[in-house]
C-alpha cells in the first residue's frame, strides 16, 4: 500500500511517497507523476523519506520517465531515500540514471540549477 | 403408452357390448311383458349389463381424462362440454328423425320407444361420467390426505348404490335415507373444493362460465328427455325400471349438477378480483425473470431492461428510465417508452427545482415526487416515482417511473417496485460477482499457461566441465515471475552463463523471458565480450519491452583454459563469490544499468565488463532478488549477509550441497513453504 501526497513549493512540485510500492501501487505513483507533468511543472521533487520498499515495477515507473523528461526539459530529483531503498536503485543501475540527493535542500538546489 | 391405448379401446368395447346386451335383453323382457309371456332371459340381466356399462365407461374416462397430464382446467371443462355436445347432437338427431317420421304406429310402439330411451340413457350416463371424472380432477387439484380419503369414500358409496340398484334387496326407509344424506353431505363437502378457480385468468374464467352454461343446458335437456320417455314406457309396462328408480343415475346427476352450480357461482364471484390475482402472478413471474436473468448468459444490460419492463408493467406506469453508475463511473441511461432527451429534461427539471433526494445517487429513500412534476411544462408526465438501486449497500443507480396521471402511484405500487429494485440490486451484484469469478478463472488459466511456458524455458541440463560443476534451482510463486538462467558452451574451453530477472509478472513476464532466452542463445554463440553482449541485448530489447519494463541480467564467460571469468552485470543482484584461499566471500558490485533502462546507444556508458581469475575450491553463487528479499514473519529480509553465511557454512561442499544449504536456510528463515516471489539460484563450484 502506498500513500502519495503532493504539495507545491516555490514553483516545484513535491511528491511525497509514503509506504511500499509494488506492482499494483506503482500505478498510483505513475498517475501522480503524470499529473504533475500534465500540470506543467518543470521541477519535480520526489520525497522518499517514508518510502519503505520499492519493487521492480515501481522502479520501472521512474525509469519510464527518463526519456520523456529529457525531451520536455523537466528535472526530477529524488531525495531522502533510506539506505535499503537506495540500494535497490543502485543495484539496478538507476542511481546513475536518476538524480538522487540526500535531502530536500540539496534536491531543491539541484533542480533550480538544472532548470535554469 | 401402448398399454393405455389398448385399455382405452378395451373398456370402450366392453361398454359397447354391455350396452348392446342391455338393449337386447331389455327389449326382450319388455316384449314378453306386453305380450304377457314369461321371458326366456333372467330379469336381472339388463340391470347387471347397465352396471357393467357404467363400470366400463367409468374406466374408459378414467384412462382418457384422469391420466392425461397435459389437460388444464379449461381443457377439462372443454372435454365435458364436447362429450355433452356429441351426446346432445345424437339425441337431437334422433328426435329430428322421429319428427320426420311423424306419428306413425311404428314410432308409438313401446319397444321402439324403449330403444330410443336406452340410447338417450346411455348418452346421458356417458356425459355424466365424463363430467364426474373431470370434476374429480378439479376437486383433487390441491389434494390432501383427507380429501383423497373422502373422495374414495364417495366413489365407494356410489359403487354401493350401483350394486344396490341392481339387486332386489329393499333396505328400510330410515337406513336408505341415512345413506342418502351421508352421500349428499360428502358430495357437498367435495364440491367446496374450488381452488382451481383461482388459477384461471380473466379470459379463462369467461370461457369456463360459457362452457358451464352449456353443460347446464345439456343436463336439463337430458333430464327432461329421459324422465319423459321413461314415464311413457313405464305407463305401458310394469317390468320397466323407471329412470327415477335408478338411485345411482340420480346421485351421479345430482353430484355433477351440484359441482357445476358451485363452480359457476364461484367463478362468477371471482371474476371482478381475477385481475388482481393475475397481477400478483405476473409480479411473481417478473421476480423470477429478474433473478433468473443472470443465470442465462445474459449481460447486465438485459437485467436492467427486464427490471424496467417488469416494474412498468407491475404498476401500470407509462414510461421509465434507469440511470446506472457503470464501470468507469460513467452514468448510463436506459430508457423505456421514453427517449433519452426527455428523460434528461425531466431529470434536469427536478435538479433545477432543487428537489432533494430524487435522482441524486446518495439518497437511499424511495420517494414519490408527483407534486414536483406539475410545475414542469411541455412534459406529458405528471407523476414520478424514484427508487435507488444498491449493490453491497452502495447506491449504483436510480430507477424512475413516470405516469401521465397526477398522483398516479399508490403505496402498494411503491412497495412492489421497491421490491423489484432490491431484487435487481441482488441480481446485478450476483452478476458482477459471477463476472469477477469468470475473470479470475480466466486469469488463473492464463497464469497456468504462463507458468508452463516459463518452466519450459529453463534448461533441463546445465553445461558441466572438468574445471567446474554447476547446479541450479528455481521455485516459482503462484504468480508467475520472470526468472531465467541458462548455460551455453561457446567452444571447448569457454562456457557462457546467464541469470536474469524480468520486471513484472504474469504472461508478459514469461513472454519477455522467452525473448531473453532467444537473445542469449543467439548472442552467446558469437563469442562476444560481456559488455558487447549487454549492449546488443539492450539494443534488441529496446524494441520489445514496453514502457516501464526492464530486465536485469548478469552474464559470465568462464574460460577454463586461462582460468578466468569475464563478466558483466546489468542491474542484476551482485554475484556472491567465495575465494577458497582466503575463505572470504564478497559481492561483485560493478556498475551496470538493467537492460531496457536506457533506450539509446548511450547504454554503453552505463555498463562495464570485468574479469578475475578463479582457483580450485572457489564458489560463485548467482541468484535473483527473490532470495535476498524473502521475508520472515516479522517482515525482515533474508538479505545478503544471511546468504553469504549460508554459503560459508558449507564452503567446501559440492555445488549441489551448497545450493541445498542455501535453500534450507532460506525456508527456515521464511518459516513457510508459500513463497511470494520466485527463488532462483545457480551455484558454480570450481575444481580446476
Amino acid at each position: 500500500m502506498v500513500h502519495i501526497k503532493r504539495l507545491q513549493e516555490s514553483g516545484a512540485d513535491i511528491i511525497a511517497v509514503i509506504g511500499e510500492i509494488d506492482a499494483s501501487s506503482s500505478i498510483e505513483l505513475d498517475l501522480a507523476i503524470a499529473k504533475s507533468v500534465g500540470e506543467g511543472f518543470k521541477r519535480i521533487l520526489v520525497d522518499c523519506h517514508a518510502l519503505e520498499y520499492i519493487s521492480s515495477a515501481g522502479l520501472g515507473v521512474f525509469m519510464s520517465y527518463i526519456e520523456e523528461f529529457k525531451d520536455k526539459n523537466v528535472t526530477m530529483v529524488l531525495y531522502g531515500m533510506k539506505e535499503k531503498v537506495m540500494n535497490t536503485f543502485t543495484i539496478l543501475g538507476l542511481a546513475d540514471l536518476l538524480l538522487i540527493r540526500a535531502d530536500r535542500q540539496e534536491a531543491k538546489q539541484l533542480a533550480n540549477e538544472l532548470s535554469v | 403408452m401402448l398399454k393405455t391405448k389398448a385399455l382405452i379401446r378395451f373398456t370402450f368395447l366392453g361398454a359397447t357390448i354391455a350396452w348392446l346386451v342391455l338393449v337386447f335383453s331389455d327389449v326382450t323382457i319388455l316384449f314378453s311383458d306386453i305380450k304377457g309371456l314369461k321371458p326366456d332371459i333372467p330379469l336381472w340381466l339388463p340391470r347387471v349389463m347397465l352396471d357393467l356399462y357404467v363400470i366400463c365407461l367409468y374406466y374408459y374416462y378414467k384412462l382418457k381424462i384422469e391420466q392425461d397430464e397435459s389437460l388444464n382446467f379449461t381443457d377439462l371443462l372443454w372435454k365435458v362440454f364436447a362429450t355433452g355436445l356429441v351426446a346432445t347432437v345424437i339425441s337431437l338427431a334422433i328426435r329430428f328423425v322421429l319428427y320426420l317420421l311423424g306419428n306413425t304406429k311404428f314410432v308409438s310402439n313401446t319397444l321402439f320407444g324403449d330403444i330410443i330411451y336406452q340410447i338417450n340413457l346411455a348418452l346421458l350416463i356417458s356425459f355424466l361420467l365424463a363430467a364426474f371424472t373431470s370434476w374429480k380432477r378439479l376437486i383433487l387439484y390441491q389434494k390432501s390426505k383427507w380429501l383423497i380419503r373422502i373422495w374414495l369414500a364417495f366413489e365407494f358409496g356410489l359403487l354401493l348404490v350401483l350394486v344396490y340398484d341392481s339387486i332386489n334387496i329393499v333396505l328400510s326407509e330410515a337406513v336408505s335415507a341415512t345413506l342418502n344424506v351421508l352421500l349428499g353431505v360428502i358430495a357437498i363437502v367435495l364440491s367446496a373444493n374450488m381452488k382451481w378457480v383461482a388459477y384461471l385468468n380473466f379470459k379463462q374464467k369467461w370461457t369456463s362460465l360459457l362452457l358451464l352454461i352449456l353443460i347446464f343446458f345439456y343436463l336439463a335437456y337430458f333430464f327432461y328427455t329421459v324422465t319423459r320417455q321413461s314415464a311413457i314406457i313405464s305407463e305401458q309396462s310394469t317390468a320397466f325400471v323407471d329412470f327415477s328408480g335408478h338411485i345411482f343415475n340420480l346421485s351421479l346427476f345430482a353430484f355433477v349438477l351440484t359441482y357445476s352450480i358451485f363452480s359457476f357461482l364461484v367463478i362468477t364471484f371471482n371474476l371482478p378480483t381475477s385481475s388482481v390475482f393475475e397481477q400478483k402472478l405476473e409480479e411473481v413471474i417478473n421476480f423470477q425473470r429478474i433473478s433468473q436473468s443472470i443465470q442465462t448468459e445474459q449481460n447486465e444490460e438485459s437485467v436492467y431492461n427486464i427490471l424496467l419492463e417488469s416494474s412498468v408493467s407491475s404498476v401500470f406506469a407509462d414510461a421509465a428510465w434507469l440511470e446506472i453508475q457503470g464501470a468507469g463511473n460513467l452514468p448510463r441511461l436506459f430508457t423505456y417508452r421514453i427517449d433519452e432527451q426527455e428523460a434528461r429534461a425531466i431529470r434536469d427539471h427536478l435538479k433545477s427545482n432543487n428537489v432533494k433526494g430524487v435522482l441524486d445517487q446518495g439518497s437511499d429513500k424511495t420517494k414519490n415526487l408527483s407534486r414536483h412534476m406539475s410545475a414542469m411544462r411541455g412534459s406529458r408526465y405528471r407523476s414520478v416515482l424514484a427508487f435507488p438501486i444498491s449493490v453491497k449497500g452502495e447506491t449504483i443507480g436510480t430507477l424512475a417511473l413516470l405516469k401521465e396521471l397526477p398522483d398516479g402511484f399508490n403505496k402498494e405500487m411503491t412497495r412492489i417496485v421497491s421490491a423489484f429494485a432490491n431484487q435487481a440490486g441482488i441480481s446485478i451484484e450476483n452478476f458482477r460477482l459471477m463476472e469477477e469469478a469468470f475473470q479470475n478463472a480466466r486469469y488463473k488459466e492464463e497464469l497456468k499457461i504462463a507458468k508452463t511456458v516459463q518452466q519450459s524455458l529453463l534448461p533441463t541440463k546445465l553445461e558441466q566441465d572438468k574445471d567446474f560443476e554447476i547446479s541450479a534451482f528455481s521455485a516459482s510463486a503462484d504468480e508467475v515471475g520472470g526468472d531465467y538462467y541458462d548455460t551455453l558452451r561457446i567452444n571447448d574451453h569457454l562456457v557462457a552463463l546467464i541469470i536474469a530477472d524480468v520486471s513484472g509478472k504474469g504472461t508478459t513476464a514469461a513472454f519477455h523471458m522467452s525473448q531473453m532466452k532467444g537473445i542469449f542463445h543467439s548472442l552467446a554463440q558469437q563469442h562476444l565480450d560481456p559488455k558487447e553482449f549487454m549492449q546488443r541485448a539492450n539494443q534488441a530489447l529496446v524494441y520489445c519491452l514496453e514502457r516501464g519494463s526492464f530486465i536485469s541480467a548478469s552474464y559470465f564467460i568462464i574460460d577454463s583454459a586461462e582460468k578466468k571469468i569475464r563478466y558483466s552485470r546489468a542491474g542484476h543482484c551482485p554475484v556472491l563469490y567465495l575465494r577458497a584461499g582466503s575463505k572470504e566471500s564478497s559481492y561483485l558490485k560493478d556498475k551496470g544499468a538493467a537492460l531496457g533502462m536506457v533506450r539509446s546507444k548511450d547504454y554503453c556508458n552505463y555498463v562495464e565488463a570485468n574479469e578475475f581469475g578463479y582457483a580450485p575450491g572457489d564458489t560463485m553463487v548467482l541468484y535473483t532478488d527473490g532470495i535476498t528479499e524473502a521475508k520472515d514473519s516479522k517482515g525482515e529480509e533474508f538479505g545478503n549477509e544471511r546468504l553469504a553465511e549460508a554459503l560459508n557454512e558449507v564452503a567446501g561442499a559440492s555445488a549441489k550441497e551448497i545450493e541445498d544449504n542455501i535453500i534450507k536456510r532460506l525456508y527456515e528463515f521464511s518459516g513457510t513453504k508459500n513463497i511470494n516471489d520466485d527463488y532462483t539460484s545457480m551455484t558454480v563450484k570450481f575444481h580446476g
